[in-house]
């Protein structure tokens, strides 16, 4: 038999209470995407601001109204989207080759001891060489056309993809594994439906700096040799003094950024939802 | 089918961890192992369940495979072991994916399992929406799906608070009950040990040996019983007699470690 005792009242004492002090604030930073919108207009505007007072030379730095004065120029003239489709071009097939090379090899190096040691030597001895140093070497292989262009984008992509599918093949729990050989699940299904969702977190994040390794390769071999594409572009207009032009190049590569940014997120939200 | 550890010894590099152990698990007998830390227990598991090859010794099969079993080792692991991007269905599917059962028995099977561990109306849920309990349960589900003739259950309800232990004992204990289907049950907790096993195995701590093999002199059926808690708790009292001093010495090698 249980001994219930009344339920107790607030204490009447006639000696005067004080609050418990709240302690627990802080360390816990929410998401607040308006403030970022406000600052970035609110630089824009002392910008504007500048150039509009003539504080500063528009020759070093045009004005914000300026720039999308260019970008619009060059939508109408159609020279904006020639340069972006060869970037375009250039990104997406060195992209390509170079996650499907990576991930390749990095899924071997995750699975296989032979490749793990053979491979893993290869990339940390390659992987710190800056990838544009290599294009004067590619052209002498490959010659001047796209080939070597296309081919320093995918070796850029390629180690950095490997590295991450790799690291998370090695970060998929060591248990689900076992529980999946526990009942006999083939190898190519254990791969398939535990290892390759396990790893992929991973290989996304991957991807969101293989894009950012892309877009500044592309840049960079544009500038080297090429007569189109955005890197070009901000290249020529820099040895002719038209800043607004080469800020609209600028412009047009952090949009170009900032959609493929997007993508990935709209990947992550489909492939990753159970997190 | 029985299930027999033959002087089963294994070591991890210089580590001594098991050595010599041998028992047999009859077939529809649940064998509690019980031992200090670090005796060995949850690698005795896994050897037995063929996930771990031992340095000494095997582990062997005597008698006929169940009619309809797909996995007559079957485990119930510590931490559930469930696919996070999966549903609580495509978890209990996923062993059945690659059996030669046709999609209308599987899809048969499935439901059973759901409906044997309460979670019909949890098919759609994922991992992450369920507390402790329901995903050990969902664990359960898995295994009952394939016709275990044997589980293999890594301490089963130690990541779990006490009520969830006490409802998850309960239907263990309902689940076993018809002697079909037995177990090796690896618990560091005696009151589990004795509630659940036919018989416990004792082992000392690492290496891990046979110290004792107790039979629990009750049915399962008369341990539910309010009469039953005297000499289960008598039981339970033996046993820890037989391993405090070395769970005492194992925790100080831990403590040193």
């Amino acid at each position: 038999m249980l001994d219930r005792a009344p339920p107790e009242t607030k204490d009447r004492s006639t000696e005067a209470t004080r609050p418990v002090a709240f302690r627990g604030a802080g360390f816990t930073p929410g998401d607040s995407r308006s403030a970022g919108w406000i600052a970035l207009a609110l630089v824009i505007a002392v910008w504007q601001l500048a150039g509009s007072a003539g504080w500063v030379n528009p020759l070093f730095l045009p004005a914000p109204s300026a720039i999308a004065v260019a970008i619009t120029k060059l939508a109408m003239s159609g020279a904006i989207w020639q340069h972006l489709s060869w970037s375009i071009m250039r990104i997406g097939t060195g992209w390509i080759i170079g996650t499907a090379a990576g991930v390749v090899v990095g899924f071997a190096i995750g699975l296989s001891t032979m490749a793990r040691g053979v491979g893993i030597t290869f990339i940390s001895a390659l992987f710190p060489i800056p990838k544009i140093a290599l294009l004067p070497l590619l052209i002498l292989w490959l010659g001047i056309g796209e080939e070597p262009k296309i081919a320093t984008i995918a070796l850029g992509v390629f180690f950095s993809t490997a590295i991450s599918v790799y690291s998370g093949v090695d970060a998929v729990p060591r248990n689900l594994i076992r529980m999946a050989q526990s009942f006999n699940v083939p190898f190519h299904a254990i791969v398939r439906r535990v290892i390759w969702p396990g790893a992929l977190p991973s290989i996304l994040a991957g991807f969101r700096i293989t894009a950012s390794v892309a877009l500044l390769l592309v840049v960079s071999a544009e500038m080297i040799g090429a007569q189109y594409g955005i890197g070009a572009f901000v290249l020529q207009a820099g040895n002719l003094m038209q800043t607004d032009q080469l800020l609209a190049g600028v412009v047009i590569l952090s949009l170009f950024g900032l959609v493929v940014g997007k993508l990935i997120n709209l990947l992550e939200v489909r492939l990753l939802h159970w997190r | 089918m029985d299930l027999i550890a033959d002087h089963i010894s294994h070591r991890f590099g210089a580590l001594d961890v098991l050595d010599g152990v041998s028992f047999t698990v009859r077939a529809g007998e649940i064998v509690a192992i019980v031992g200090p830390s670090g005796c060995g227990k949850s690698t005795l598991l896994s050897i037995l369940g063929g996930l771990l090859r031992p340095s000494k010794g095997a582990a062997e099969l005597r008698g006929a495979q169940p009619a309809g079993s797909l996995n007559p080792l079957t485990f119930v692991f510590q931490d559930f072991a469930l696919l996070p991007w999966n549903t609580v269905e495509e978890n209990v599917a996923f062993p059945l994916l690659h059996t030669a059962l046709g999609a209308g028995e599987r899809r048969a099977v499935i439901d059973d399992a759901l409906r044997r561990t309460g979670l019909t109306d949890f098919r759609t849920a994922y991992p992450k929406q369920l507390s402790g309990g329901m995903r050990q349960r969902v664990g359960i589900a898995r295994a009952l799906a394939v016709r275990p003739a044997i589980l293999l259950m890594d301490e089963p309800l130690s990541a779990l608070d006490s009520q969830t232990r006490e409802l998850l004992m309960e239907d263990f204990v309902g689940l076993l009950a018809d002697g079909t289907m037995g177990a090796v049950y690896v618990t560091h907790n005696l009151e589990e040990a004795v509630r659940l096993a036919d018989r416990v195995v004792v082992l000392s701590r690492r290496p891990g040996r046979i110290r004792e093999i107790v039979t629990i002199p009750m049915t399962r059926a008369e341990r539910g019983t309010v009469e039953a808690r005297g000499p289960m708790a008598a039981l339970q009292g033996e046993l820890w007699s037989l391993i405090r001093k070395e769970a005492i010495d194992a925790e100080r090698e831990v403590q040193h470690a």
